[in-house]
């Protein structure tokens, strides 16, 4: 994975609250493979940013030309709530997205989000309202710092909050399976003592079936 | 990085201290701890996570633990031996060959769509005996959050998280915060396990949990059936809680008791003791306490976009003009007003619908069956309606019961187990849109179908509009006042 230590790109404001996974990326496509070159980003927001008949909605912010190449979201409250369908989260990677800021995320989201080296950035409501305001005209670029948690937007600063846990993670850019393979013994030892202490917890490979 | 060894905390534990005591195999100085996992189940959907695992050129560390169930992509219709082969959608099948080489190429126990057992994982899972009370149980779907119904510890993962469970048996996981939601009293006639989750939603919001995992107590919880705590359980993640769960106790012991994974004779009375001690310590410590009253609680509907859009039914829509203090809930209100096609301040019970749903995971048990079949006993629904049960086993005891003919007697189709009309994955969705009255868990816009629009409740209440053809109040309609 990419470390993630700065980030420079235009923010989309999204002025939503409670933007839920199944609108992020509709149920229908999950069976779609990922191979394709662009990835899932043709999916991302597919049916909130068309018109029931199926044209691009200009008034959606994701489809205005300013916020073309858009690398930040900026949203309201629980964002990614839901369905933890990753493929949410692949389709904004897909698209170029590198983080999603808002007062709060969906816990798997946000867990999503950090395994694909995407920063969720929590900031309080009062400076999601000041930085909505900021990003209304579109094409406003702002400047993240992970290092010191610190979003900038011409002279104003903001503060965000992350996990310390997930923020070493993304700067070093570690996948959790390679930090997990120096367990290995600590895991078979854990596991052959476990299974005296709760020998209840294997699975019968011979069920009953009444 | 230098690590530290475990070490259990100090004082009186909480239900969750003790599940999560007994699963950590190592903490990080950064705070970060290495769970143990005892039940991974998996669907279609986690071939993203067999994708990862084979490129990797990995294999799975236990398979014995690991359990593949078709549930989000098994059609409904037209299963079963009577009824001969069936010609399924090229797309499905692919779905259904896709778990299947998975499951064979890695070793995992498989249940396709044609076996006994099929079902929706969250309710195969306990209904099998494979969950039991103090274990930790993941699947890469939200609503794992159902299996804490027996006093497991579960929640729902992504696909880099099943990977990563696939190949280790383990996940990284912080330490949450814990929540206590107590319901004390007794339910009213009428008002269900449903009805008390929409009501908690309402009440601590779609994010409000966020951080936490949510401890049930109370009389009013222990009162419920194990499928009742089941569908409060599964509905802790539309309130941000990863996990829901509720001590195990005597009703817990007398469902897991004789199921087919459930350990037997004296095994399972030392387990049973040792479930029995995971129960909060009274004078456990939570970051947040929450309490209501069963009495006050009322069948509760879904008017809008998210769940906690959730009201009496006795109750009219909300008017945004009145939410001056909120701008982002006004503006919220509004959309959903549109997007659902209502009226500001329009009673709920003036809703009509065009079609009724009952199943899913959070109401597909042969409890949720018995409760819309007695209202529809004898009455005819105005509207056309699917009903799919949560398992096959469920299916069968449901025939047995003759429930499957009050439902095609009144007029609504009886199917195969799955997902079906909850994700809208498999073909079973609705048209732009239509209005469907759902025991499901989520109303989100395009959740059952793009363009449709969905009104949550109980199976007694869904029952009860399709009898009226509107949202209402089943009390009334049972007293004849309908």
């Amino acid at each position: 994975m990419d470390p993630f230590v700065r980030l420079r790109s235009v923010a989309c404001a999204l002025p939503q609250i409670n933007i839920d996974t199944d609108q992020v990326f509709p149920a229908r496509f999950m069976k779609e493979p990922r191979t394709a070159p662009d990835g899932y980003s043709p999916y991302l927001f597919h049916d909130v940013r068309r018109s029931p008949q199926g044209a691009l909605d200009p008034q959606f912010p994701l489809n205005k030309s300013s916020n073309q190449g858009a690398g930040i979201i900026v949203a309201r409250r629980n964002f990614g709530s839901g369905s933890s369908r990753e493929a949410a989260v692949y389709a904004l990677v897909d698209a170029g997205v590198r983080c999603v800021i808002a007062p709060s995320h969906g816990d798997i989201f946000a867990a999503n989000a950090v395994n694909n080296g995407l920063l969720p950035a929590c900031i309080d409501e009062s400076h999601t309202e000041a930085l909505l305001a900021l990003l209304e005209r579109g094409g406003v670029e702002v400047e993240i710092d992970l290092d010191s948690c610190r979003i900038c937007v011409g002279t104003q600063e903001f503060n965000f909050e992350i996990d310390p846990v997930w923020r070493i993670r993304l700067l070093n850019g570690w996948d959790d399976i390679d930090m997990t393979r120096r367990f290995t013994d600590d895991i078979n030892a854990w596991s052959m003592h476990d299974a005296k202490l709760r020998p209840w917890a294997q699975l019968s490979a011979n069920p009953t079936s009444g | 990085m230098t690590f530290k060894s475990v070490h259990g905390l100090q004082g009186p534990q909480s239900l969750f201290d003790n599940l999560w005591n007994s699963h950590v195999i190592a903490e990080r100085e950064d705070g970060a701890c290495l769970v143990w996992v005892d039940r991974h189940y998996l669907q279609e959907g986690s071939f993203h996570a067999f994708n990862k695992i084979r490129t990797r050129g990995e294999r799975v560390a236990r398979p014995d633990l690991t359990v593949a169930i078709a549930d989000h992509y098994v059609p409904t219709r037209g299963r079963g031996a009577a009824q001969g082969p069936l010609a399924l959608n090229a797309e499905l099948a692919r779905m259904m060959d896709q778990l299947t080489t998975n499951a064979r190429e890695f070793g995992v126990r498989l249940y396709d769509m044609n076996h006994p057992w099929q079902g929706i994982c969250h309710v195969v899972g306990p209904e099998l005996g494979m969950t039991l009370p103090g274990t930790l149980v993941v699947e890469g779907d939200s609503h794992t959050s159902t299996h804490g119904a027996l006093g497991a510890w579960a929640f729902g993962i992504g696909a880099s998280e099943v990977a990563h469970v696939l190949m280790t048996q383990t996940l990284w996981q912080k330490r949450p915060k814990r929540m206590r939601i107590s319901v004390e009293g007794r339910l009213a006639d009428g008002v269900t396990a449903k009805d008390m989750a929409l009501t908690i939603v309402a009440l601590v919001g779609a994010d409000g949990a966020v951080g936490h995992i949510i401890e049930y107590a109370g009389s009013a919880v222990r009162s419920l059936s194990i499928e009742g705590r089941m569908t409060l359980c599964n509905m802790s993640i539309e309130c941000g809680a990863r996990c829901g769960m509720i001590a195990p106790d005597e009703s817990t012991l007398k469902y897991v008791q004789g199921r087919p994974f459930a350990p037997k004779g004296v095994e399972f009375d030392r387990a049973a003791e040792q479930w029995l001690a995971l129960a909060s310590h009274r004078d456990a410590p939570f970051d947040r306490e929450i309490s209501l009253q069963a009495s006050d609680i009322v069948p509760t509907v879904t008017w809008g976009t998210t769940p906690e859009d959730a009201l009496p039914v006795t109750a009219t829509v909300p008017d945004p003009t009145r939410l001056t203090d909120l701008l982002s809930k006004a503006e919220h209100v509004r959309d959903a007003i549109d997007y659902m096609g209502l009226s500001a301040g329009m009673r709920i019970t003036d809703i009509s619908i065009d079609r009724v749903f009952i199943g899913s995971c959070t109401n597909g048990r042969i409890e949720d069956l018995r409760a819309a079949a007695a209202v529809l006993s004898g009455r005819k629904s105005k509207v056309p309606g699917l009903v799919s049960p949560g398992s096959t086993l469920v299916k069968i005891q449901a025939e047995q019961e003759g429930l499957d003919r009050v439902f095609t007697a009144a007029g609504l189709e009886w199917g195969g187990s799955g997902c079906s009309m909850c994700v809208a994955m498999n073909g079973d969705q609705l048209e732009a849109g239509q209005r469907c009255a759902s025991t499901t868990n989520r109303n989100f816009k395009g959740r059952q179908g793009k363009g449709s629009r969905t009104h949550l409740m109980s199976p007694a209440m869904v029952a009860a509009a399709a009898v009226a053809g509107r949202l209402v109040d089943v009390r009334q309609l049972m007293l004849g006042n309908v």
